[in-house]
């Protein structure tokens, strides 16, 4: 009887579980569908980095996207200051499984090179953005579990766990703020592989365009360990610019950083 | 020079038709790197005329201007260094003077331009298009200004260049008080042309390059004057350029954080033939303790079937290298490596490191260190020529 009891018990728990990882995985699922359509974009970056002494020091880039259904997106991202990296650029082709393709091009030797895609968790240009954080997001990249609903910020949110798939990932899970609503962003918080709080991401400024695709003005990230912060604005978004693949060759990665 | 002449009044037609078209938006951009340094040399000089301390400064200024939706681009690169006392590494170049256009999958450009092939990393053996700027970089990675017409076509099965080079461009080596020479001065306008031919003698390559998986290759082919000398023997020592026909091969295998890489090429002439390769891996330890920092480590195996007469006596050695990467907010790099002469005992020590400081200046060191140089290699010249740098760098 108490077998039994404890059977139907761990059984309810079970089914309970593969509901919430049916539940998170859906939104996750939700949210990739409703912001396709795109097919390509670009915008502006600015990043402010501020160190644990207050002192900040920021770097201009420029960021092209292409929507890719079958496999991930291509990206382009190139660098115009600091002025001894102007015109640094890098070259992503992520894949939704698998390690994404990268490569980087030196304006001062013309050298395109292609690099390992393997250092997920190290930092972007010095700032508390890890690699990972800032490649496409593809949900096949994560395995998914709903927490709760909760009003974040005066926003009706679904909190939903995500465990990165791949092993060399920096975290072993992250807290994702959904808008119930539009299934916009709204806030992360990183745990790294020791389970710590690392760091957490908010995402304001919203803003609406061509009436479906909700793209964030400003992204802060804080390193809780470090107390290093750095602010990303966003500004200039263009879609549907006409991009195609040969617009992310790398011929397209020499001449952006021309 | 009369061909400087020719393309300069080229683009100033170009840039009158960029001007007067104002396209609806035309991107434009100066920007300028100055630059000092400091070499100092360990040992007192062996030869006439040297000294042990140089100073010096560069100039680098840039223009580019985009116009036609971005699909048409004119760019300048100047470039000036003035010496302290090497009236040879005095020297003025113009690095890049060209025009492009960009329709589809297809890039045209005309002018002098800086192409780099290639994948490892103590030697650059498939990179010919340019020629190096000797007196500029102690390892070669400086080109000089390559005129040219470059037809660049992006395929679904891989990238197809295709070169014309009218104009073959000497190297410069160190006058009677630099350093790292022999102890004649070497003076490339005194080198013959083999078989009469002269720096007119037009040049012809080819590449095809392609991504698939984990790989990245390329396989060239380039026709016309070989930019490095050929010595066919020591005791006379007469370098010439002459034509060669040159096949070249570069491979890398991208895999986890390990990268594969190969060089290798196959040269043919009337004075001497060749082959050599580069070989080996690196293999990179990112966000090491979770610092942010990565550490590579680089180790490659040289082949030149020219014995001592290979130019870089890297006829049969082994490099190991170790790379430390800060990834912080100045970007703070340093690259340790030594190069090992597994038949003589040759051995070389380089160090190289640099910071950004504030947003617009850079700090770099360099490091070149010769030990037990066998006298029966080029690089005994140099023996006494271990030296530090240091350099300050402003960009506007």
């Amino acid at each position: 009887m108490k077998k039994l009891a404890l059977t139907i018990a761990a059984g309810v728990l079970m089914i309970g579980s593969l509901s919430a990882q049916n539940k998170g995985l859906e939104i996750a699922q939700k949210a990739d569908e409703v912001d396709q359509g795109f097919e390509s974009s670009s915008v502006t970056l600015t990043m402010i980095l501020t160190n644990k002494q207050g002192q900040e020091s920021t770097r201009y880039l420029k960021n092209q996207t292409l929507e890719l259904t079958e496999d991930g997106d291509k990206s382009l991202i190139v660098f115009d200051s600091p002025r001894d990296v102007k015109g640094t650029a890098t070259l992503t082709f992520t894949h939704k499984e698998g390690s994404d393709d990268q490569w980087l091009y030196l304006p001062s030797i013309k050298r395109v090179k292609r690099i390992s895609s393997d250092n997920k968790s190290g930092p972007f240009m010095g700032s508390e953005f890890a690699y990972e954080d800032l490649s496409s997001q593809e949900v096949e990249k994560y395995t998914y579990k709903f927490v709760k609903e909760e009003t974040y910020n005066g926003q009706n949110t679904f909190v939903v766990e995500r465990d990165p798939v791949d092993p060399k990932s920096g975290y072993t899970r992250q807290l994702v703020w959904f808008n119930k609503d539009n299934y916009r962003l709204e806030k992360i918080e990183f745990y790294d592989r020791r389970n710590a709080h690392l760091k957490t991401l908010t995402y304001s400024n919203y803003e609406l365009y061509l009436g479906k695709h909700w793209r964030a003005g400003q992204l802060f990230m804080e390193n809780h360990q470090t107390g290093k912060k750095t602010k990303l604005l966003f500004e200039g978004y263009e879609f549907k610019l006409g991009l195609a693949e040969n617009d992310f060759t790398q011929n397209s990665l020499i001449r952006a950083g021309r | 020079m009369k061909n400087l002449k020719v393309l300069g009044l080229g683009f100033f037609l170009v840039l009158t038709n960029v001007v007067i078209a104002q396209e609806k938006k035309v991107y434009q951009d100066f920007s300028a790197e100055l630059k000092f340094d400091e070499q100092f040399f360990f040992n007192e000089p062996l030869y006439e005329g040297q000294h042990r301390n140089y100073f010096s400064g560069a100039l680098q200024p840039e223009y580019v201007v985009e116009w036609d939706d971005d699909s048409q681009t004119f760019k300048v690169v100047l470039f000036g260094r003035l010496d302290q006392y090497d009236n040879r590494r005095t020297h003025f170049d113009i690095r890049e003077l060209y025009w492009q256009k960009v329709k589809g999958s297809t890039e045209f450009s005309v002018g002098l331009k800086k192409v780099f092939w290639g994948v490892t990393e103590s030697s650059h053996l498939v990179d010919i298009i340019n020629q190096t700027d000797v007196v500029e970089s102690f390892d070669g990675e400086e080109k000089l200004g390559q005129p040219m017409v470059h037809v660049s076509q992006f395929t679904s099965f891989g990238i197809l260049d295709f070169f014309y080079l009218p104009y073959f461009r000497k190297p410069t080596y160190p006058g009677q008080e630099g350093r790292l020479r022999t102890p004649f001065v070497l003076d490339s306008d005194e080198f013959d042309f083999h078989d009469g031919r002269s720096e007119w003698y037009p040049s012809f390559a080819a590449r095809y390059s392609n991504s698939v998986g984990p790989f990245d290759l390329g396989l060239s082919y380039f026709h016309g004057i070989g930019r490095e000398p050929i010595v066919a023997d020591l005791t006379t020592f007469n370098p010439q350029f002459a034509q060669i026909d040159q096949i070249g091969l570069d491979i890398q295998a991208t895999t986890g954080p390990v990268l594969w890489k190969y060089e290798s090429i196959l040269r043919q002439n009337d004075i001497l033939d060749m082959f050599a390769l580069v070989a080996g891996f690196e293999y990179t330890f990112g966000n090491v303790f979770n610092t942010g920092a990565d550490v590579g480590i680089v180790a490659e195996y040289l082949y030149d079937d020219r014995d001592e007469l290979a130019f870089n006596s890297l006829q049969n050695d082994v490099f190991t290298g170790v790379r430390l990467g800060f990834n912080d907010i100045q970007s703070t790099d340093f690259l340790f490596g030594t190069i090992i002469d597994l038949e003589h005992s040759t051995k070389l020590i380089s160090v190289e490191g640099s910071r950004r400081v504030g947003n617009s200046w850079k700090v770099e060191l360099e490091a070149r260190l010769f030990r037990d140089v066998d006298q029966v290699e080029l690089l005994y010249f140099f023996r006494q020529d271990s030296f530090a740098k240091a350099t300050i760098s402003k960009f506007f």
